[in-house]
């Protein structure tokens, strides 16, 4: 494998063709497997949300047996469910100019140019379907009088093309998928596994052949083997420990398949939301987002004199910053997410910050309550306004809400090429867990779109591509390569119940998330990188060491579980920033300080830098491989991106 | 300001070992600090103790995912109406207080460790028929069928359940009407709900006898304890479904 060169390993298997027409092209040249064999196959699908929820039912239907993995107690749980703000679709319903090239093109702008075209333009085609698929399957989307279905405009778009159900809408997209799945469940054809965690890749003859699980009530470690294996388990922005995502939420399946092989895209690529609730106190377990259509109504303020301790309603208009509206005068609150946080930032850097901690910025509706009323309001926004007042104790009714950035989205992932395959054969990624199609920075309403497109409408045809060459060989789980995976897998287990040491498990983790957001967070730089690179390799040293895990291996143990993630964080954690120091240039969620325009906006390098870092494990005390994927733009001409 | 609380928490080792509670102190807790979160204190305490820690369930930490759900000094999801357990805030407990906290109790939902319970009956509730047969790639375009903003308001409101379970903890009967009643109503709402309404609900009420729960005796419990507010005209609505289904549908 050494002596490939990077465009060998790296084949994108990009279709040949006109943009448009590369899909169709492609669906027409896959090699299919005969309605009669799919049977013959199983299929793996490790994680429930909304990539692998969609996935599992769709390939179910078209008659492979399919083995559901999830580490909650119901697929229904997955983490899909907390999207809030909704879905985007070139429908153009609203006849506002939206088209598949417009969505498109905005998705590969507001990645920062750091996308694969092709990949970015059959999302926009598929996003059509998914809103048929949904509706078709109850989702109950929100609609005008007439009954038809309603959009609003979302983070950035100056189209209204995003579909939402209240500010539930991953909630009722994940039920969508799930009823799909369970009908497949009813049907024999997927075998649900809820309560386990997939603790290792199996591999046999270079293929992924099955995976290792622990059993997460009986604490038994259990091997189940498979045609192929698809990973849909989210993203890596607990990694950050505070974070938007949920506590289980955790890196630990795509950590194991790159150790095993697969290679993980732009790690430093991560999303930090500009609309959450600030941190506020010891003990915070998480970051709760308030969705970013807020930002449609609310306006983005600071008092304009540093350490102003006056409460916002006592403020004057003329005493207050709209720093969004003064920086980006076309797009105003409204600017993508990347610039919204690190604005918020810089103006809490600067001194402008309001709370408790001067880590928060206002975002005010008193504007849209007297202009549209307070029940128009409450319509739109009522669950977050309920939400925010039920965890903070303040009315944003009478008080601007206090927000600030959280760690949100991770765009990198496990490399994937156009078929979503990693690069050990037989293994794909799907939805967040790949590095996906959003470049350096994701646009709102996009996450679901892609999971979506991933598991409905993508897999389903690409995997039959492989599959038709691979014959079924009954392969089971009793295969020595599983006994062995499965003895590795124990030690570790064991190891980690040994240590005995003084600290828990979350002190680490907490420790962890320190050194991330410090310096591998919403802004970053050569010397702070460094110092996160060896504090990392201290503090994971530390952690063999010294952590204490209660318990037993042998039942439900729920610090065994977190130990074992934030294990993986400690690695997965230096990568990020090793991939973030090599990355000298400033693009979407990526800011490196050393490269920004005059005015502070980031700066890209494409004569150095407009590629995807893939970086290749090396095994245990190396140093990890970079190689790149070029990126090639025949459609649309990178420029700076401009939201003045 | 911090504040102290005394805590008698139901401990028990696995689904066929006997349960009992155990009084703990936990110290510094914020006013701002959730329910769950002051657990993670006590569990962190506990750890550094050589103690094991109480296990109980959570996920996305902002009250959707639904995998949260204690019963709080005899409250499913304690006494905050419309709020989950992972929402509940510990400014509404008085300094010193002592708090009672326990696993959603039913038969349908055994106790799998401490406050740990399994809810895997709901999953099979779905199974037999939560859902519309349309297959991946067949739908129409989505605005062929306009269906009125109240209809879809109505539909979103008994969507929203979140599968918590607290309906059923919250039942004297243990019944799981609510739930199976929101989603039988969100899709028989609906038009494209309609092809298999009569078999949806024959088959998901049977299922949901078949799981061991209760029948509903119109207590209202389950919408008092309910943290999205699904009202309980949806287990009306079930049953004019169910008796529509044994007059004039199909049968299973």
């Amino acid at each position: 494998m050494s002596v490939m060169t990077d465009t060998v390993l790296l084949n994108a298997k990009i279709p040949p063709g006109p943009l448009e027409d590369k899909w169709d092209n492609h669906k027409a040249s896959v090699k299919l497997v005969s309605p009669a064999n799919k049977r013959k196959y199983t299929i793996i699908v490790v994680g429930t949300g909304l990539a692998g929820a969609s996935a599992a039912a769709s390939l179910a239907e078209l008659g492979y047996n399919v083995l559901n993995f999830c580490i909650q107690d119901s697929p229904r749980r997955a983490h899909s469910v907390a999207a809030q703000g909704g879905i985007n679709a070139a429908k153009n319903y609203q006849n506002d100019g939206d088209s598949v090239f417009r969505l498109f093109y905005d998705t590969i702008k507001g990645g920062d140019y750091r996308a694969r075209e092709a990949n970015v333009y059959r999302l926009a085609q598929l996003s059509v379907q998914i809103i048929d698929q949904a509706v078709a399957q109850g989702v109950p989307f929100a609609r005008e009088y007439g009954g038809y279905l309603a959009n609003r405009s979302f983070g950035g778009a100056q189209v209204s093309r995003t579909f939402y159900a209240r500010g539930q809408t991953g909630q009722q997209l994940l039920l969508g998928a799930y009823s799909a799945l369970m009908r497949q469940v009813d049907a024999g054809r997927v075998k649900l596994l809820p309560r386990r965690e997939m603790l290792d890749l199996v591999i046999i003859d270079g293929r992924a052949r099955g995976i290792i699980c622990r059993n997460l009530v009986t604490g038994e470690l259990e091997a189940y083997a498979a045609d192929a294996v698809c990973l849909a388990t989210g993203g890596y922005s607990t990694v950050f420990f505070l974070s938007t995502n949920a506590v289980n939420s955790n890196a630990t399946a795509i950590w194991r398949a790159y150790k095993k092989g697969a290679m993980f895209g732009n790690p430093c690529f991560t999303q930090i939301h500009p609309t959450c609730l600030p941190e506020s106190y010891q003990g915070q377990s998480k970051l709760t987002l308030m969705s970013e259509s807020l930002r449609n109504d609310g306006r983005v303020w600071v008092p304009k004199k540093k350490g102003d301790t006056r409460p916002p309603n006592e403020i004057p208009e003329d005493e207050r910053d709209y720093f969004l509206e003064r920086r980006y005068p076309a797009f105003g609150n409204l600017v993508p997410r990347d610039i919204a946080s690190r604005a918020a930032k810089a103006v809490c850097d600067a001194g402008f910050g309001v709370g408790s901690t001067g880590r928060a910025v206002y975002l005010d509706f008193a504007d849209a309550i007297k202009r549209l009323g307070v029940d128009v309001i409450r319509e739109r926004y009522g669950n977050l306004f309920a939400m925010y007042h039920e965890i903070t104790g303040e009315d944003p009714y009478k008080v601007p809400m206090r927000i600030y950035p959280a760690p949100h989205y991770t765009m990198g992932g496990l490399w994937v090429d156009y078929n979503l395959m990693t690069t050990i054969p037989g293994l794909y990624a799907l939805g967040e867990a790949n590095f996906s199609d959003h470049g350096a920075n994701r646009l709102g309403a996009s996450a679901l779109m892609q999971g979506l497109a991933d598991g409905y409408f993508i897999i389903p045809v690409t995997i039959g591509d492989f599959l038709a060459e691979h014959r079924p060989d009954g392969l089971k789980a009793d295969h020595p390569a599983f006994k062995e995976v499965i003895r590795n897998v124990e030690d570790n287990v064991k190891r980690l119940l040994s240590i005995n040491g003084k600290r828990t498990v979350r002190e680490y983790w907490w420790e962890l998330g320190r050194i991330m957001w410090d310096n591998v967070g919403m802004s970053r730089n050569a010397e702070g990188l460094k110092k996160a690179i060896s504090d990392i390799r201290a503090l994971r040293e530390e952690y063999w060491q010294n952590v204490r895990v209660p318990g037993s291996a042998e039942d439900l143990n729920k610090s065994l579980e977190l130990a074992g993630r934030v294990a993986d964080f400690l690695e997965l954690g230096e990568l990020m920033a090793r991939d973030a120091l090599d990355r000298e240039e400033s693009c979407g969620g990526h800011f490196r300080e050393e490269y920004q325009t005059p005015n502070g906006e980031a700066l890209r390098r494409d004569d150095l830098f407009c590629h995807v870092s893939v970086w290749e494990y090396k095994g245990e005390g190396n140093d990890p491989v970079r190689h790149k994927e070029p990126l090639v733009f025949e459609v649309v001409k990178p420029s700076q991106r401009s939201y003045k | 300001m911090a504040m102290k609380y005394h805590l008698r928490i139901w401990r028990q080792a696995g689904p066929d070992e006997p349960g009992r509670f155990e009084d703990y102190t936990v110290d510094n807790i914020e006013p701002d600090m959730s329910f769950l979160e002051m657990l993670d204190i006590l569990n962190e305490q506990l750890t550094k103790e050589g103690k094991e820690p109480v296990a109980f369930d959570s996920d996305c930490r902002e009250g959707i995912c639904g995998m949260c759900g204690l019963v709080i000094d005899g409250m499913a999801h304690g006494p905050r109406r419309l709020t989950t357990t992972c929402e509940l805030r510990m400014r509404h407990f008085p300094d010193g207080a002592t708090i009672t906290v326990e696993p959603f109790r039913a038969d349908a939902f055994p106790v799998l460790k401490d406050l740990v319970v399994d809810r895997s009956a709901f999953d099979r509730i779905i199974a037999a028929g939560g859902y519309i047969s349309v297959n991946t790639g067949s739908a129409p375009d989505a605005n062929a069928i306009p269906i009125p903003k109240p209809i879809a308001e109505e539909a979103m409101d008994a969507a929203a359940c979140i599968g918590c379970g607290a309906c059923v903890a919250a039942c004297p009967n243990a019944s799981a009407a609510l739930f199976t009643a929101a989603k039988i109503s969100h899709l028989a709402l609906l038009p494209q709900g309609h092809p298999e309404r009569e078999r949806r609900v024959q088959r998901m009420v049977a299922q949901m006898d078949l799981e061991g729960f209760g029948n509903c005796s119109n207590h209202g419990e389950c919408e008092a304890a309910c943290p999205k507010g699904i009202s309980i005209l949806n287990i009306a609505r079930m049953r004019r479904e169910f008796i529509r289904a044994n007059t004039r549908g199909s049968a299973v």
